[in-house]
């Protein structure tokens, strides 16, 4: 004896009931993303209000921070933000893209995976922990050639020089590298700390794309005779450009918002930086070592209006690296 | 035979090269080698110059203890470490319910007029700086109801929400396309298929998301400074200040007493052997699957 099936149409419109549902709790749940983006912008624009009202555009440039004469200018801060990044970016770059390079060119293949690991692991690396070791192992020695550096009577000389030159508000290049104490903190710590915690980010992106280069392409460079590094250097590296400097930005957007590890080592001056080796500050820093203090209303909102401006300064420069990857790659790398 | 010995004499020949493509071939190897160096030697020179300070002061006080008042002798993180555990245990409810969502929502719902505008704001999100995150919790939670674990929770969770978004929907879209045809065949409606058998096919690289986002806002100090707050006693009520690993840490770092700064290097050994051992767990985890 056969048994009737259940009759199917009862069935279907259970189903897409039932689907209907199930498709807006996902898209609800995933609203959710989009509510802490617009929630974020909100929460920040409104506690900037009093900041920006009050300043207006000489918030971002004028230079003076003082929060006794309730005067807040971001200048110092965001050029502090800039030149840390840009520093630590141009340095780390030829760095992890030749790292990449090793992992997926020259390491002899049991290497290849440990040291794509290290390099992956130091992404993982927290931010004070990085701090932390700038402060307790770097600062000293930076410190100690400081001390050197001051033993010399002609470096004596330039210090007086360009000390005279500083008090009268202004710098020269020769002056920017000439040290004004022997703290071993300060802006150069700081650019030395970024290069070594955004180095992963280029690396890793540097490293995707390299090996998705198509083997038909090194092949065909060294069928014309061509030694290892002609290969990388005309057949990789051109094919892979794009996608290595989108991994550029992303690790320009890390540098951008790094906090604490900056925060500690920077020395935290909010005047304009006139010496590589000085003090100075970056938005994140100040954000980080003065929201809790700042009591007074003004000084919260200027604060909060660095963290405004961090924000859409992210936003830009992660979106920037999308259109280029986008953009410029070619079909199959992304 | 005779035509592969000619083959590789011809080839034996033609690669006789010019003394400066060779030097610069050599040279180039070279620095590129010592560049890997350079980028992996902080790496290693950290992570000895904590196991060689903290090792010590890793002794049962450390774990059962909380801090000792400053400039006194002994004290433990006990605080800390049951901090860290409840807000990222509080953190993963957040970033796991909404970021596993938005994975399902950006692979399975990929013709949704609004899968380009979230998948675009969570890519977004991806880089927002932490410490801007903690000033949104601080704005949202700590402005009502004062510093407590919750509103650093609350931070972390929305740190995560990217990173598991992005490695979901990246697994899901792994999972063949036939494997959702089979089921659908059998009957079963799309969101049985997606929850009983996408889902499980899944489950591999999403966890791995997951234990990747955990790893990395578990070191996370920046947006904890104002939300969380820190707390020297234990306390395991999310609506008061809590204390946590990174946030001593930076403290103990940043204090003038020996004792804190061998107490910030001890707990930073631990945080880092912690944070390794996820990432590389993650990693063995996804490359089984």
């Amino acid at each position: 004896m056969i048994t009737p099936i259940k009759p199917p149409p009862s069935r279907k419109r259970l189903t897409s009931a039932s689907d209907r549902v199930f498709e807006i709790v996902i898209l609800l749940l995933a609203s959710i993303i989009v509510l802490v983006f617009l929630m974020s912008i909100y929460q920040l624009g409104k506690e900037s209000l009093p900041a920006l009202r009050e300043f207006g555009w000489n918030f971002f440039t004028s230079r003076v921070w003082n929060p006794v004469t309730r005067e807040f200018g971001a200048a110092s801060m965001i050029a502090g933000t800039l030149v840390t990044s840009l520093i630590a970016l141009a340095i780390s770059v030829p760095l992890a893209i030749a790292s990449a390079l090793y992992v997926s060119e020259y390491a002899p293949k049991w290497l290849a995976n440990p040291v794509s690991y290290l390099i992956e692991l130091l992404a993982a690396v927290p931010s004070v922990v990085y701090g932390l070791w700038a402060l307790f192992v770097i600062a000293p020695v930076l410190g100690k050639w400081q001390t050197s550096f001051f033993t010399d009577p002609d470096n004596m000389a330039a210090l007086t020089r360009c000390n005279e030159l500083w008090q009268s508000g202004h710098t020269s290049l020769q002056c920017f590298f000439v040290p004004s104490a022997a703290a071993g903190r300060g802006l150069a710590l700081a650019i030395i700390i970024l290069t070594v915690m955004i180095l992963p980010y280029t690396a890793s992106v540097a490293r995707d794309v390299i090996r998705l280069v198509p083997q038909d392409q090194r092949e065909a460079m060294y069928a014309l005779g061509a030694t290892k590094w002609e290969v990388v250097s005309r057949a990789i590296l051109p094919y892979a450009r794009a996608g290595i400097m989108g991994g550029v930005i992303l690790a320009l957007g890390r540098a951008l918002g790094e906090t604490l590890a900056v925060a500690m080592v920077i020395g935290d001056s909010q005047d304009i930086l006139k010496s590589i080796w000085g003090n100075a500050s970056t938005m994140a820093s100040v954000i980080a070592n003065q929201f809790g203090d700042a009591q007074e209303s003004l000084h919260r909102s200027s604060v909060v209006t660095l963290g405004l401006s961090l924000f859409f300064l992210s936003v830009v420069v992660n979106y920037v690296a999308r259109i280029i990857i986008a953009r410029l790659t070619p079909k199959g790398i992304q | 035979m005779s035509a592969v010995t000619r083959t590789m004499t011809h080839t034996a020949t033609s690669t006789q090269l010019s003394p400066t493509r060779k030097a610069r071939n050599l040279l180039m190897g070279a620095l590129i080698t010592l560049a890997t160096l350079v980028v992996v030697a902080p790496l290693i020179l950290i992570f000895f110059y904590l196991l060689k300070e903290g090792i010590g002061a890793m002794n049962a006080d450390f774990f059962t203890k909380v801090p000792a008042p400053e400039g006194e002798k002994g004290g433990g993180m006990l605080n800390a470490i049951l901090g860290s555990l409840e807000m990222l245990a509080l953190a993963s409810v957040i970033g796991v319910v909404v970021g596993v969502a938005g994975g399902i929502f950006l692979s399975e719902y990929p013709r949704h007029p609004l899968m380009p505008t979230i998948r675009m704001i969570s890519d977004v999100l991806a880089g927002i700086p932490a410490i801007v995150m903690g000033l949104v919790a601080y704005g949202l939670v700590v402005l009502k109801f004062g510093f407590s674990g919750l509103a650093g929770a609350l931070a972390l969770g929305f740190l995560m929400i990217p990173i598991v978004v992005r490695t979901s929907e990246e697994v899901l879209k792994l999972v063949p396309q036939t494997v959702r045809e089979a089921g659908l065949a059998l009957g079963l409606p799309k969101w049985l298929v997606t929850l009983r058998i996408v889902l499980p096919a899944a489950a591999g690289g999403i966890i791995t998301g997951i234990m990747l986002a955990l790893a990395r806002v578990a070191g996370e100090a920046a947006p904890l400074l104002f939300t969380a707050f820190g707390n020297s006693l234990v306390n395991t009520n999310p609506l008061k200040p809590m204390s946590a690993l990174p946030l001593e840490i930076y403290r103990g770092a940043t204090s003038a007493y020996d004792e804190n700064q061998r107490m910030a290097k001890a707990g930073a050994l631990l945080l880092i052997l912690m944070i390794f051992a996820t990432s590389l767990l993650a990693r063995r985890f996804s490359r089984r699957k």
